[in-house]
């Protein structure tokens, strides 16, 4: 449908405050999205991290920011570490990467951990994103 | 007695450790290096001298991920002799240390011409972490207001920004008649240029430094250059940024075939057996231009490290091959350059195809072969560069929607959707 909960419940999800209210109104950094409803009528769907098996991002970073849990499978993005250098921007093949101009930091989906299910998921009301483990 | 010794501990030597250890998880790993701090991002520099950065924030690994590995780490040991026949290396104490397979990942050193009264004080290379924190010494201690740095390239942009960020005034001296020469076009270079110029950066192109001269009152310190056009520019300090050159003198005059930097295989291997080379010492496959070259990048340097470790381990992995490729980000201006930027206007097998943006200096170019992506310039516009870079890499044919490919919206549903299936195969 291409409605763009997704993007909204995703930036609460990593907002300050976990409030779609607060997180839009008051709060001072604006909340970032980690997923992208990519259109081009009439096909619409979200993007996000596909936390690659051999993840290119991991292999360019410059700074060791982007890491890869090979227990988990999970490709974590460390804010502090990353100098903003959009090496990983220049790499990821579906353009995953979110740019956090403002921050001069890069953003990416960590699946939304200490969640059941990521939020981009658990709201989505169509049924369209699902949350499965793949072996590849 | 180590079963891999691997000379260098930079960005190819940490690839090789990564994969030797997804293959195997005993052998013993010796890793030698001239440095006495292990493993540092080297494009991080510049973020020292302008204090974006300390040591810890360099640390492109976490110092677990040297224990974790089992890594016996060399730290202040040069490896001054390398003896195939034997199998080993000799480090400057006298030690010797035998290998089973070795990596020669020794990097690259600054390029430095003869410049006349480059002995003086207040004169940098700017390479390594000793060099950055010897200028931001000299700053600091000498109160430097201005700086001439020689060379408009990637190491010569991100010093003149750190300078900048410290409050100095810059002048860059160029010999070409423009700035990223090698990573841009005109377009794309000018747009760049009236950034950085903004900053209150200025440029001398088309020149180079006659030479270096003293300060009035003291003939051994620098206290300005003499340009080739004969203009005298005052400054503190000289940053020497032209260029990187393959370090080979490890393995020079043995039977190591060398060409400008370590000729390898696509197994990252040189032509002595068991011996494997990566990074910028290395002439590794350029994908682009279908031969092998130097390319010193970082991330090319961890990915032919990896294979290397890959080869070393036992697993036949063969390199897919890099390009020129730099994503920057200084002065503000976010900028992806990739492959054949600069296409020749006399090649009739190449299309090109361009956007531009001039009041928002929002730059887009394409470069094809055959409707195959083999250049990609984005300035300001760079946001899913890796959608473009994958299409290049995996030679899409782009035929029927190579315009769509400039479009502002452009995302991975701008693909048509067979291809999008074929391509969302997780990598």
């Amino acid at each position: 449908m291409g409605c763009g909960l997704c993007e909204i419940y995703c930036a609460v999800a990593h907002s300050k405050s976990k409030d779609l209210v607060k997180a839009y109104n008051t709060e001072k950094t604006k909340p970032i999205s980690r997923i992208r409803r990519e259109v081009s009528k009439p096909i619409s769907f979200a993007i996000q991290c596909r936390h690659c098996q051999d993840a290119p991002c991991v292999t360019a970073c410059l700074a060791g920011a982007m890491t890869k849990d090979e227990k988990t499978g999970l490709v974590t993005h460390n804010k502090e570490k990353c100098i903003g250098c959009w090496t990983c921007v220049m790499v990821c093949p579906y353009g995953a990467i979110i740019m956090d101009k403002e921050g001069k930091v890069v953003t990416k989906c960590d699946l939304c951990q200490g969640l059941e299910e990521p939020a981009c998921v658990a709201n989505c009301p169509n049924e369209a994103l699902i949350f499965k483990e793949v072996k590849t | 007695m180590a079963k891999y010794v691997i000379v260098g501990a930079s960005a190819a030597g940490i690839g090789a450790i990564e994969a030797i250890r997804k293959i195997d998880p005993t052998g013993s790993i010796s890793i030698i290096t001239e440095e006495y701090c292990v493993d540092y991002s080297r494009p991080m520099i510049s973020d020292l001298v302008s204090g974006k950065a300390d040591l810890e924030k360099m640390k492109c690994r976490a110092d677990s991920f040297w224990i974790e590995n089992k890594v016996d780490t060399r730290l202040s040991k040069k490896a001054v002799k390398a003896d195939f026949a034997e199998k080993t290396v000799t480090l400057e104490d006298g030690e010797k240390i035998s290998y089973e397979k070795l990596l020669l990942a020794t990097g690259g050193k600054p390029f430095v011409p003869k410049i006349e009264g480059q002995e003086k004080e207040g004169v940098f290379t700017f390479t390594t972490m000793a060099e950055a924190q010897r200028l931001a010494k000299r700053i600091d201690e000498n109160q430097s207001k201005s700086a001439v740095v020689i060379g408009a390239g990637l190491i010569g942009i991100s010093v003149t920004e750190a300078l900048v960020k410290r409050g100095l005034k810059v002048t860059v001296v160029e010999l070409q008649e423009k700035i990223l020469s090698l990573l841009l076009d005109s377009k794309a270079s000018e747009i760049v240029e009236a950034v950085i110029k903004k900053a209150g950066v200025n440029f001398a192109t088309g020149q180079s430094v006659q030479k270096i001269v003293g300060k009035p009152d003291n003939e051994n310190v620098v206290g300005g250059v003499v340009l080739t056009k004969g203009e005298h520019v005052p400054c503190d300090v000289v940053v020497v940024a032209i260029g990187v050159i393959p370090r080979t003198e490890l393995v020079a005059g043995t039977e190591i075939k060398i060409n400008r930097g370590i000729v390898v295989d696509n197994f990252m291997q040189t032509n002595v057996p068991d011996v494997y080379a990566s990074g910028d010492v290395a002439e590794a496959y350029d994908f682009i231009l279908d031969q092998n070259r130097l390319l010193p990048l970082w991330p090319l340097a961890v990915l032919e490290g990896k294979v290397a470790g890959y080869n070393m381990a036992g697993k036949k992995t063969a390199y897919e091959g890099g390009t020129n490729m730099s994503s920057l980000k200084y002065f503000g201006i976010p900028i992806v350059s990739i492959g054949n930027t600069n296409p020749n206007p006399d090649d009739t097998t190449l299309e090109t195809l361009v956007k531009l943006d001039a009041e928002n200096d929002v730059y887009k170019k394409l470069v094809f072969k055959n409707n195959v992506i083999v250049g990609i310039t984005l300035v300001n516009c760079i946001d899913r560069a890796g959608i473009l870079f994958n299409l290049m890499k995996k030679k899409v044919n782009v035929k029927k929607f190579k315009h769509d490919l400039l479009r502002d919206d452009f995302s991975w549903a701008v693909l048509p959707v067979s291809l999008q299936r074929k391509m969302s195969v997780i990598q």
